[in-house]
């Protein structure tokens, strides 16, 4: 049966919304298949505006891979703002996607990737919009929710509202998933809705949270989670796509007419990081490195660009300046593209592997990105805690560098309420900045030099060594920022050359409740979005009142609280909400690398030295992969 | 989905969002003034009129100029880039119609730094834009400005649920009057100035059926040529007129289209404007003509 557009309901409302372009599609590189003729159908999700989800890398992925099959069509949607869903409510319009504007409750599968657990509101407002009931027991012939992206590495909060959750990358697994749909769609269904997740279940790296159980200590810790039945595994294993060569996508990146917070083709140089930063959720659960090679990288970026017609090309990654090969792949690329105004950008960089020279090959064509350096932590002691292993005098050479070879301006990063910190800690940053600028003045000669530092909150993450970790409260936070913003200005001079952002605390603590909840927090999660809880990424539209009065109506029954689950250190035998959930890392490592962080004793990065058994590798059947290959770009025939 | 979310999650400084996502940020930064690149000179003109068509009538002029940038890299037009520190693509636009309102005739001209057949330039364009962004017509400029050769559009509205002798008795009214003023918010703040004096023709157009293709739901048709002035008259703005004169109240949105703008005759016509640098070259005109006036 077909399913018909709801283009000529929704049309009539876009004159009256903001930015209509955004739920209007078009884009290129979309598609439009026929309904008829797919026999497996997804709806893929990024729970945020269309403005940040559109140019996200994993849904673009997906979108590709699944639309290269013959007989799957996969849509996109986003979470719309609140001036149309208010108007979807009142003319009855549905969750649609932006392809073919099919509702999204006639998929079969709705898969949606959660880069932050601040999307978890939004996955409700989808859902409901969708008319698929909010609780995965309440459904019937609707389409299986699936949850993925790196907050699906602890999907607790939200395992009432999913149906299922992939752990890792995603590119085999949305086959996988399909193949299994698809067989069991041939077979007339059978079985119904919990064959078919009892299927995926026992494959051993999906997870179906309504095949588990929790069971609670008097005192509101977990006692354990086990299968409440025979036929599917005790613990769910991450999926790891090895050879990125393999997997060139996106091929064919969308483009979209709407702006968006990336106008550019971004490429993966590599995944995975073992730089082992301890509060780095992402690099740990993307373990091992593997890089793509020098080659493919040169030919996606080739293609990539005259496919879309954008002018500026990404290498992206986890710490990019690490790849075996940036050298070379920075100056190929500079080198092809000189005088066509393309410009590169490495978004994350570290500051002990970055070099000048890099930089410069990065700004040699068109526009010059802002270099960003994050040290994550003022004082040498805090690094060393953290495992970030920059001595202050190659972050100020770095930095001096930058400012004698032009650029005139820098930013700092670093993050406050880490573990074990305290107001000196933070206070260093100002010491830090400070040094920076009078070194920067005397070796240019100029005081016309800047720098911006720029603070996040910490927020402890499963899979991390920092998963056991109490987080400061955000009135400690907020004392300590105030403190740093006197440090700052207390030179006036100095203060005057630098720019200072950051965020207040209160946010940081919601996160880490949503971070570390359990099962109970999802009834949390319900409230809030009841009370109006929308866009909880946006600074504009989170209310941490909302949050506390929410936790603190529901919580009470289950004996905990917002403290419990946030401002509470976790012991070593405390059974956590993702013990059942393997992202590969061993636990009795982690809690290893907790105590070296407490002694403040630091980590070495295993693709340079001998193994320090993480665990990874062998629990997954993986291995580092990385270069050099020895080869170069070859220069292109200018046409 | 993919275990690479996050990275890519950053947010350039306009987009307030917050917490651990903005460690990605990146934004352009001053530098150091670097001798400037000489530019390649220009060496020839196109004009081009192109379309915006069914939903992608909601794409702004912003949204436009940006996929119109990409579209000319994709296309491999040798488009020229201006002097300066930061080189911009040298594209000026005609009068843009706003967004939500689809038109047949939107103008704008390149300027390019490599000579170029201007029917492989529609081409290429076309190719290169969305479906529903369409390149029409490619002239290579004669003398003589674009801008001074557009002075009037022809716009044409649809209003749905609206019982077309209802609209006729507004029209009326509307005509019967000299000065009609209205409201709008502008860049400026909010202005009053005078609908009726810039309506060159309003008439109401017989449907020779459902327009929307939904049978039984009446539906007005307005006509109308409207002068360009200051502030400019937008298909909106002579809505207001008619609400103001005769309290006519869309029940749901109106769709307008632009089906010619151009230099407006005597005779109430208006003339492409690509007509007069046509003279004396053959025409590259595709041959689709303005789709949406039916």
């Amino acid at each position: 049966m077909s399913v018909a557009s709801v283009f000529p309901l929704l049309e009539p409302l876009l004159p009256r919304v903001s930015k209509p372009i955004q739920y209007v599609g078009g884009e290129l590189g979309a598609l439009v298949k026929e309904w008829d003729a797919a026999t497996v159908r997804w709806a893929l999700m990024y729970p945020d505006a269309y403005e940040v989800g559109l140019p996200n890398q994993g849904v673009q992925i997906l979108y590709e891979v699944l639309n290269e099959l013959p007989d799957v069509l996969a849509e996109r949607t986003y979470a719309v703002w609140a001036d149309l869903e208010k108007l979807m409510r009142e003319h009855g319009v549905p969750q649609f996607t932006v392809d073919a504007h099919r509702p999204v409750g006639a998929f079969d599968l709705f898969g949606l990737s959660f880069a932050t657990e601040l999307g978890y509101t939004n996955l409700l407002t989808a859902l409901d919009l969708a008319g698929i009931p909010l609780q995965s027991r309440d459904r019937d012939e609707h389409p299986l929710v699936i949850a993925g992206g790196h907050a699906a590495f602890n999907p607790e909060p939200i395992a009432d509202f999913i149906d299922a959750a992939v752990l890792g990358d995603g590119e085999e697994a949305v086959l996988e998933i399909t193949d299994i749909v698809r067989q069991w769609k041939a077979e007339g269904s059978p079985g119904g809705r919990e064959e078919v997740l009892l299927r995926l279940a026992r494959t051993e790296s999906i997870y179906v949270p309504r095949f588990y159980d929790v069971d609670y200590l008097p005192d509101g810790r977990i006692q354990r989670i086990v299968p409440n039945r025979a036929d599917v595994p005790f613990r769910v294993h991450k999926r790891t796509t090895m050879d990125l060569d393999a997997w060139p996508y996106p091929k064919k990146p969308l483009v979209p007419l709407a702006e968006t917070v990336h106008e550019r083709y971004a490429v993966e140089i590599f995944r995975g990081c073992t730089r082992g930063c301890r509060f780095c959720q992402a690099g740990m659960i993307t373990r091992p490195v593997r890089e793509r090679s020098i080659t493919t990288v040169g030919q996606m970026v080739q293609q990539g660009l005259e496919y879309s017609g954008f002018s500026e090309v990404g290498l992206l990654s986890l710490s990019s300046a690490d790849h075996s090969e940036i050298g070379d792949i920075c100056s190929g690329l500079a080198e092809q593209y000189e005088g066509s105004n393309v410009s590169l950008s490495l978004p994350s960089t570290r500051v002990d592997a970055f070099n000048i020279e890099l930089a410069q090959e990065l700004s040699r064509n068109g526009r010059r990105s802002g270099l960003t350096f994050a040290p994550e932590g003022g004082s040498e002691r805090i690094r060393r805690v953290i495992n970030k292993m920059v001595s202050e005098e190659d972050l100020i050479r770095t930095v001096v560098t930058a400012y004698t070879n032009g650029w005139r301006q820098v930013k700092l990063y670093f993050m406050c309420g880490l573990p074990t910190e305290e107001d000196e800690d933070v206070l260093q940053i100002a010491r830090l900045a400070h040094e920076v600028i009078k070194a920067g003045r005397e070796a240019t000669g100029s005081r016309d030099i800047r720098c911006t530092v720029s603070i996040g909150g910490f927020v402890p993450k499963p899979h991390t060594p920092f998963q056991w970790a109490a987080m400061a409260r955000p009135e400690v936070i907020d004392n300590r920022l105030r403190l740093l913003k006197q440090a700052i200005n207390s030179d006036r001079s100095l203060g005057r050359a630098i720019g200072y952002r950051y965020h207040d605390g209160e946010p940081s603590l919601i996160e880490g409740l949503l971070s570390r909840g359990d099962r109970r927090v999802g009834a949390v999660i319900r409230r809030v979005w009841e009370k109006g809880g929308r866009f909880d990424g946006w600074s504009e539209h989170f209310s941490y009142q909302r949050w506390v009065d929410a936790a603190a109506e529901v919580l009470p029954a289950f004996g905990v609280d917002l403290d419990w689950y946030t401002t509470r250190e976790r012991e070593e035998s405390e059974v956590l909400p993702w013990d059942h959930l393997d992202s590969g890392l061993d636990k009795e490592w982690l809690w290893q690398d907790w105590q070296d962080a407490l002694s403040e004793y630091e980590q070495d990065d295993c693709r340079w030295t001998p193994c320090f058994d993480c665990g990874v590798c062998p629990a997954m059947g993986t291995e580092i992969q990385i270069g050099p290959t020895g080869h170069k770009l070859l220069p292109l025939t200018v046409v | 989905m993919s275990g690479f979310a996050a990275l890519v999650a950053g947010t350039p400084k306009s987009y307030a969002r917050m917490g651990r996502l903005t460690v990605f940020e990146e934004y352009t930064i001053a530098r150091k003034p670097q001798p400037e690149k000489t530019q390649a000179p220009v060496v020839q003109r196109i004009r081009i009129r192109y379309a915006k068509r069914g939903p992608l009538r909601f794409t702004s002029h912003r949204d436009f100029a940006r996929a119109f940038e990409r579209a000319l890299r994709r296309g491999g037009v040798p488009i020229a880039f201006s002097q300066g520190f930061t080189p911009h693509p040298r594209i000026s636009y005609a009068s843009a119609a706003p967004t939500g309102v689809a038109s047949e005739a939107e103008y704008l001209e390149i300027a390019l730094q490599e000579r170029r057949d201007p029917s492989a330039v529609r081409e290429a364009l076309d190719a290169a834009l969305s479906p529903g962004l369409d390149v029409l017509d490619a002239v290579e400029a004669g003398p003589g400005s674009l801008a001074d050769r557009i002075n009037a559009s022809h716009w044409r509205i649809e209003l749905p649920e609206i019982e077309p002798d209802v609209l006729r008795h507004a029209v009326t009214e509307f005509q019967a009057v000299s000065e009609i003023l209205v409201e709008r918010l502008t860049k400026q703040g909010r202005r009053t100035f005078d609908v009726r004096g810039a309506v060159e023709r309003i008439e109401v157009l017989e449907p020779e059926g459902a327009p929307s293709g939904v049978v039984g739901v009446p539906c007005a048709i307005l006509e109308l040529v409207v002068r360009q002035v200051t502030p400019n008259v937008r298909p909106d703005d002579v809505l207001s007129g008619l609400r103001v004169v005769a309290d006519l109240e869309p029940p749901v949105p109106p769709r307008a289209i632009r089906l010619a703008q151009g230099t407006l005759t005597a005779q109430g016509e208006i003339v492409d404007p690509l007509d007069a640098d046509r003279d004396g070259q053959s025409s590259v005109n595709a041959g689709r003509g303005p789709a949406g006036a039916h």
